[in-house]
């Protein structure tokens, strides 16, 4: 089932699957790209440690920005850096940016071409207790509706450090969207990653069924396929971690292949990575397509357990929708 | 102590009513645009890039050039038409001013025309660009030597993202920085301090840590001095606070705020020409 070219953790499955936060593995990717490249610098509104960039400030001060709970200076502030040939990160959770500072982003940063990238941390309902205020499930749709945009959802802390090295070298503006609680390792370091090019994690002989997925859900996913080969039926599983640009082969050979594809994120179904990977469907390969995610509501407290079953978003949602059509 | 020879503050003017006459003459070929900030604001470019900018018109993609940050990007028909005579592209396309295939956008677009430091128009958000090019420069060390100018406007005071920029700025305590307010008083909705006051508008940047100043935005020699006297401050960014007449030059459009975002007819054109070629009758011919 899982598909060993892709390097996936061999404990997957075990009950004792190291578990990590995804904004964990941009902290150390972002700490790694500042000592590849003297032009990296970060800032952040008032999340430092939450948002992971603390082992960045404290190494390199003297590229740390702090700027207050300001989330439209920070965005401006590192659109005009990076006219300076900086290469800016800036963090917040993404309800704030890009959910504050939208038309800044797109003006200064989309429409200047800058090279910053925008990092929203706390993404989905699994923020959990916090509430549906601090619930990002829009931000998908906010990105990767702008020309130029590069949207990445890391499914694990290991992919997540990777990602953040890859932005590092990408010249152009980028979203970088990170969950907060801790998410089993999905992959390793040998895994390949590539900006744009999705990971088949599970591959099958004769599928009936492609998860396309992206982000934290990636594990659900997962227990999905895995539950489904018990039951005797072929899943293929791809993490579509890069939204856009869209991995336009892979989509295709999965849909191809399989005939039918299910798009799980935690994200409103309205605009998330499902639209784009059934925009890019419906133009070139019409098959039916089920989406997993958030349908036209706010989310709420909760542990991110309950909230992610209450949603209709964890692995036993996906078996359903993945065998009832 | 003059900044300015005679000779210097008579050339600054001329220019700056040449420039006047750009902005009037496309504005009457684009049909569209702003008239009353472009002419309040003439005299203000003029000095910047006639005789303060260090920059050089042949190599805009020079590094050490100093960097001018337009927030306000509606008032571009002055920042288009003062590019021209100082020579970054040719004088007679600023006759294309908003027309399709244009370089002259509506608003300035970087990915039309690449010598202007930033895209702009969406208000509130150019002071902390400049403070993100300011700060890119304080971090390293000074070294470059050069300034930051951010031109804005009284209205996008309203902006809570100015004030974002204002704090971070004080606090970083950017002395490569100066932003020049063109305070005409006037916005979309009427006069600024009907739509929302700003006064007392010194104290609220005394008050975020700058270094500020005032001056008449139609003297050169006071807009020149203020620029001197901003490099002199070594512990704070400072704000020139220009004092202008919108639609300056142009006696119908003076003052009124309904010339903010409208261009001149044809015939009206042709009036403000005719003040602006004799310096509102002050010579009797247009060719004096």
């Amino acid at each position: 089932m899982l598909n060993h070219t892709q390097k996936p953790n061999p404990k997957l499955f075990d009950i004792d699957v190291d578990q990590r936060p995804i904004r964990a593995g941009f902290g150390e990717g972002l700490l790694q790209a500042g000592k590849d490249d003297y032009r990296v610098v970060a800032l952040c509104a008032d999340l430092t440690e939450s948002t992971k960039m603390d082992a960045f400030a404290d190494e390199f001060p003297e590229r740390f920005v702090e700027v207050g709970v300001a989330e439209q200076n920070l965005v401006t502030v590192a659109s005009g850096m990076a006219a300076m040939g900086k290469i800016p990160f800036c963090s917040s959770y993404a309800m704030f940016s890009p959910g504050r500072n939208w038309e800044q982003i797109r003006t200064t940063i989309a429409y200047n071409n800058a090279n910053v990238k925008v990092v929203g941390s706390h993404a989905g309902v699994s923020v959990g207790p916090d509430g549906g205020t601090h619930q990002a499930l829009e931000d998908i749709a906010l990105m990767r509706v702008l020309p130029r945009m590069t949207v990445v959802a890391p499914c694990d802390a290991i992919e997540a450090r990777k990602a953040t090295l890859a932005l590092a070298k990408h010249v152009g503006p980028a979203y970088l969207r990170l969950a907060r609680e801790k998410t089993p390792a999905i992959t390793t370091l040998d895994t390949p990653f590539e900006l744009g090019r999705s990971n088949l994690l599970v591959d099958a002989e004769h599928p009936s069924v492609a998860l396309v997925v992206c982000g934290s859900l990636t594990y659900q996913a997962l227990l999905a396929a895995r539950q489904l080969a018990q039951e005797g039926i072929e899943a293929l599983v791809l993490n579509l971690h890069t939204i856009k640009p869209l991995d336009r082969e892979a989509v295709l050979d999965v849909a191809r292949r399989a005939g039918r594809v299910v798009t799980i994120e935690e994200h409103q179904v309205a605009g998330g990575m499902g639209s784009a990977v059934a925009e890019f469907l419906a133009e070139n390969f019409p098959v039916p397509v089920r989406f997993i995610g958030v349908r036209d509501q706010f989310g709420q407290s909760g542990t991110p357990d309950e909230l992610i079953a209450h949603y209709g978003l964890d692995a036993k949602a996906i078996l359903a929708v993945a065998k009832g059509f | 102590m003059s900044y300015l020879s005679d000779n210097e503050r008579v050339a600054l003017e001329a220019r700056a009513n040449d420039i006047r006459e750009s902005v009037i003459s496309m504005l009457v070929e684009a049909g569209s645009g702003h008239t009353a900030g472009p002419l309040g604001m003439a005299d203000v470019f003029t000095a910047l890039y006639f005789h303060l900018l260090r920059h050089d018109p042949t190599r805009p993609a020079w590094e050490g050039r100093d960097r001018l940050v337009l927030s306000n990007g509606h008032i571009c028909p002055v920042f288009y038409a003062t590019m021209a005579h100082a020579g970054y592209f040719p004088i007679a396309e600023l006759q294309t001013l908003r027309k399709f295939g244009s370089r002259l956008q509506g608003h300035p677009h970087r990915d039309f025309l690449p010598m202007v430091e930033t895209s702009s128009g969406p208000l509130g958000s150019g002071l902390s660009q400049a403070v993100g090019m300011a700060l890119a420069d304080a971090r390293d060390g000074y070294e470059s030597g050069r300034t930051f100018y951010c031109l804005m406007s009284d209205g996008e005071h309203d902006e809570g993202n100015t004030w974002e920029a204002l704090l971070l700025a004080g606090r970083e305590r950017l002395r490569n920085l100066i932003a020049i307010i063109d305070r005409n008083n006037i916005q979309i909705d009427g006069f600024t301090e009907e739509v929302m006051p700003l006064e007392p508008l010194r104290a609220k940047w005394e008050a975020f840590n700058w270094h500020v100043l005032a001056v008449d935005g139609h003297n050169m020699e006071q807009i020149v001095a203020a620029v001197h006297e901003a490099k002199a401050i070594f512990e704070k960014p400072t704000v020139i606070i220009a004092h202008t007449i919108p639609g300056k030059g142009v006696s119908f459009a003076e003052k009124h705020y309904e010339w903010h975002g409208k261009p001149p007819s044809k015939e009206e054109g042709e009036r403000a020409l005719h003040e602006l070629r004799t310096l509102g009758e002050k010579i009797t011919s247009e060719h004096q």
